[in-house]
């Protein structure tokens, strides 16, 4: 608490609170809409905010429970939602996880060896993120396109090639570790090291145990990443059964073809779990975009 | 020593037959290297070459420890970041589109397939029940009682694989049942795909619903002319005319025609993507458009999200405000709702048709056909998604700045405004100077905001994009609508030169920061 206070300190708290409320008010009412969108019955845009027909048949078709109305008419599932969630996190959860097993040996190594060529190198993967996957969408369609022709499960329209090209998420969570291992203390290692420990057993038996909180960090990055990726995914995957969510999801809201109040409870059913995760993680993930304030 | 390190560690030292297992990688890598290139896959065949060569090299190499632990890492990276961004480029100087999809081999391949009916014999058939499949009974024009019979000919559920049944000439009827026409229908896909081999080795094919005639290759390869000669000529057999491959246009021709022969296959053509970008109106005035689009969108969204995460993180880290945490919770909220889910969201809610915002302002679903409502749209959604990560980003900076300086400012009677522009903003703007950078470079490429939001709508008249498409989108429906490969890989790589320079004051923010 600051020793010299102004006068008028309770108006300027007070102007502060209500012009936080009004902010707060405008930012999350869409969210509110959302929410009670999901649970009015028809697909039609009512144009008022609280529903007026209560029903949960739209979460029943977001979980792919067929739903029956009041006059005995069953509506059936739009979309498979659950299986294309699936999909999604098949794709993340492998590639996350190669992601990860890859840059952690690679992070200890541009964070503790030295190695010729080491400064060029990090200065290419700072700038590389300017060079998003959505600019070489032309290149890793035709890539796939031909990897197919000898590889009919590593071609165009499967979830083995997106798991592939989510792999090109290796950046972020390398500077996260990276920037992470600079702001911890190295002694305990080189004792190891004085001791005769070989790398492995470094990484093993002196990292890994302090290591694990940012190892989680660093998969719920790449996993969130490759949970929420669309263009490649778009570019790359075709048949119904074959989306991914993001992919997916935008088939709900078509002007030919407006299911507003199923694509409510099927957004909230799905972006929910990603959501809390976010959420859960968001205090390092911050501190991991921040990385570049922390290198050596 | 190395006794206290054994108990030390629990474990035995690494005895991990190394030799043996890098002789074992590099034979498999070498027999994959040695397909690829005789699948005239040569970038692939190099490209893994010189990865395993450096790789064995590393491992084997008694000096280079360090590299050699970083180097999996790097070749994550280099493969599946920056190979696409090489091939990208690489594809801009081709001509690969829709009607140049395939290789010249593939291309040559294709056409070495074909084939037509030369006039010949026609045969009448009868199709008869054999177990579960069937068999022919193919009879010719002349009247003796000899015919054709097939071997059984089965039915798969993929009916669309082609399939070679031999044929032996006999004067009995087979045992099975005539099936009458209604079944000819029904196995029409069978029979269509159906390739009957007679005893001297002619092919005979379905031409018409109830006739088998002779079937043979349409092209011929001239043997003379070594491959992979590019002069080498295929003959077309009905007029005994050469063709040859047009290596400049992608296309096989006919002599004294300029009359292309599909399939075209890909080839290199310069500079003529960027030529094209650069002299043909109807490509580069939507490009321009969308061009200025992005820095327009990029530039404001920052502008924006900084102001307002700027402000909010003042006052969140104001003491006399209380309850802090949950305002702070509860503002992070947009950021954590995936991207795809809130611009979907925004996108009903400014509803095509009558969208839940539009009672608010009156104004009858324009926010999809007015470029500059739709704009105005797509900033208002991108800053409402954005302003929570300036104001963490902010949140940490301000943690930084000491208190007295702001105890000095109270003293001389400072304002909140004075505080916040000559104590809060000089200092916390270096080292956020790389954030907005970035921020800057992904708002620009930002095609996952406009797909899910607006779809580029409006759409320009004339153009395969719309007023809100950032250049990556005009670069996506260029490539995927369409079908203009080499076309959008062009205007990636100009984007990459402007990214470059972008990437350059990134640097340049960041060192300055050491």
């Amino acid at each position: 608490m600051a020793m010299v206070q102004p006068g008028n300190l309770q108006r300027r708290v007070w102007a502060a609170r209500v012009a936080m409320w009004l902010f707060l008010l405008i930012t999350l009412s869409p969210l509110v809409v959302l929410v009670l969108a999901s649970l009015e019955s028809g697909n039609t845009v009512t144009g008022s905010l609280i529903p007026r027909h209560f029903s949960l048949g739209h979460w029943y078709l977001a979980l792919g429970i067929p739903w029956t109305e009041a006059d005995g008419s069953i509506t059936p599932p739009p979309f498979p939602l659950l299986t294309w969630l699936w999909n999604s996190i098949k794709v993340a959860i492998i590639s996350s996880a190669v992601i990860v097993m890859f840059t952690t040996i690679g992070a200890y190594a541009c964070a503790r060896r030295r190695f010729h060529g080491q400064r060029v190198l990090l200065a290419i993967m700072i700038i590389l993120p300017m060079f998003p996957p959505v600019l070489a969408l032309t290149g890793i369609h035709s890539l796939f396109d031909q990897l197919g022709h000898y590889l009919a499960w590593l071609g165009v329209d499967s979830l083995w090639s997106l798991t592939l090209a989510h792999l090109g998420g290796a950046i972020l969570p390398f500077w996260l570790l990276k920037g992470y291992l600079t702001t911890i203390d190295s002694a305990p290692e080189e004792a190891a090291i004085i001791a005769g420990a070989t790398t492995w057993q470094v990484l093993r038996y002196i990292l890994l145990p302090s290591f694990a909180p940012i190892l989680m960090t660093a998969f719920t990055l790449a996993f969130i990443a490759s949970m929420t990726e669309f263009p490649v995914a778009s570019v790359l995957l075709h048949s119904t059964d074959k989306l991914t969510l993001p992919v997916g999801l935008r088939h709900y809201l078509r002007p030919e073809h407006f299911l507003w109040q199923d694509f409510a409870a099927a957004a909230i059913l799905c972006g929910l779990p990603i959501t809390v995760v976010f959420l859960i993680g968001q205090r390092w993930l911050v501190s991991g975009q921040n990385v570049f304030r922390v290198r050596d | 020593m190395s006794l206290t390190c054994r108990t030390f560690f629990h474990g035995r030292p690494m005895t991990f037959p190394r030799l043996p297992t890098i002789i074992l990688t590099d034979l498999l890598l070498l027999y994959g290297v040695t397909l690829m290139y005789s699948q005239d896959e040569v970038a692939f065949a190099l490209l893994l070459l010189v990865l395993a060569t450096f790789g064995s090299w590393l491992l084997i190499s008694k000096k280079h420890d360090n590299l050699r632990l970083a180097f999996p890492c790097l070749t994550l990276i280099a493969t599946f970041t920056i190979l696409p961004l090489i091939y990208t480029t690489n594809i801009a100087f081709t001509n690969y589109s829709a009607d140049h999809r395939l290789s010249y081999e593939r291309a040559r391949a294709e056409l070495l397939t074909q084939s037509w009916h030369p006039d010949g014999e026609h045969y009448k058939f009868k199709l008869f029940r054999e177990g579960p499949g069937l068999r022919l009974m193919l009879i010719d024009n002349t009247s003796s009682e000899e015919h054709l019979l097939t071997g059984p000919i089965i039915v798969r559920d993929d009916t669309n694989a082609q399939q070679t049944v031999p044929a032996s000439i006999s004067i009995h009827r087979p045992v099975g049942a005539e099936l009458p026409p209604d079944d000819i229908n029904k196995n029409s896909t069978v029979l269509a795909n159906l390739v009957i081999l007679l005893p001297d080795g002619t092919e005979l094919s379905m031409i018409n619903p109830n006739s088998f005639a002779t079937k043979a290759r349409l092209y011929q390869a001239d043997e003379d002319r070594p491959y992979p000669d590019p002069s080498l000529a295929l003959t077309d057999k009905r007029t005994g005319e050469i063709l040859d491959a047009d290596m400049a246009a992608g296309y096989f021709t006919r002599k004294h025609s300029t009359e292309p022969v599909a399939p075209g296959f890909i080839t290199y053509i310069g500079w003529d993507n960027f030529r094209r970008i650069f002299t043909e109106p109807t490509i580069h005035n939507p490009l321009l458009k969308n061009c200025v689009w992005s820095v327009t969108f990029a530039a404001i969204s920052v502008a924006l999200t900084l102001t307002i995460g700027l402000l909010l993180a003042v006052l969140l880290q104001w003491p006399p405000l209380r309850g802090n945490n949950i305002y702070r919770c509860l503002l992070i909220l947009p950021y954590a709702i995936p991207v795809f889910v809130a611009a979907l969201m925004f996108r009903g809610l400014f509803g095509q048709n009558s969208g839940e915002i539009n009672p608010l302002f009156g104004s009858e679903s324009l926010w999809f056909t007015n470029a500059l409502l739709a704009k105005i749209m797509v900033i208002m959604v991108n800053t409402w998604l954005g302003y929570p990560y300036i104001m963490i980003l902010c949140t940490g900076l301000l943690t930084d700045i000491a208190d007295d300086l702001y105890e000095a400012s109270a003293l001389d009677g400072a304002s909140p405004l004075q505080n916040l522009m000559y104590i809060t903003i000089p200092i916390i703007i270096k080292p956020l100077a790389p954030a907005l950078i970035a921020s800057f470079a992904f708002n620009f490429n930002n095609l996952l905001l406009i797909a899910m939001l607006t779809d580029g709508a409006p759409h320009i008249p004339d153009s395969p994009v719309g007023a809100t498409d950032v250049v990556a989108g005009f670069a996506y429906q260029t490539a995927f609508v369409s079908q203009d490969y080499g076309l959008a890989a062009a205007v990636a790589a100009l984007t990459f030169l402007l990214m470059s320079a972008v990437a350059q004051a990134y640097l340049l923010a960041t060192k300055r920061l050491q």
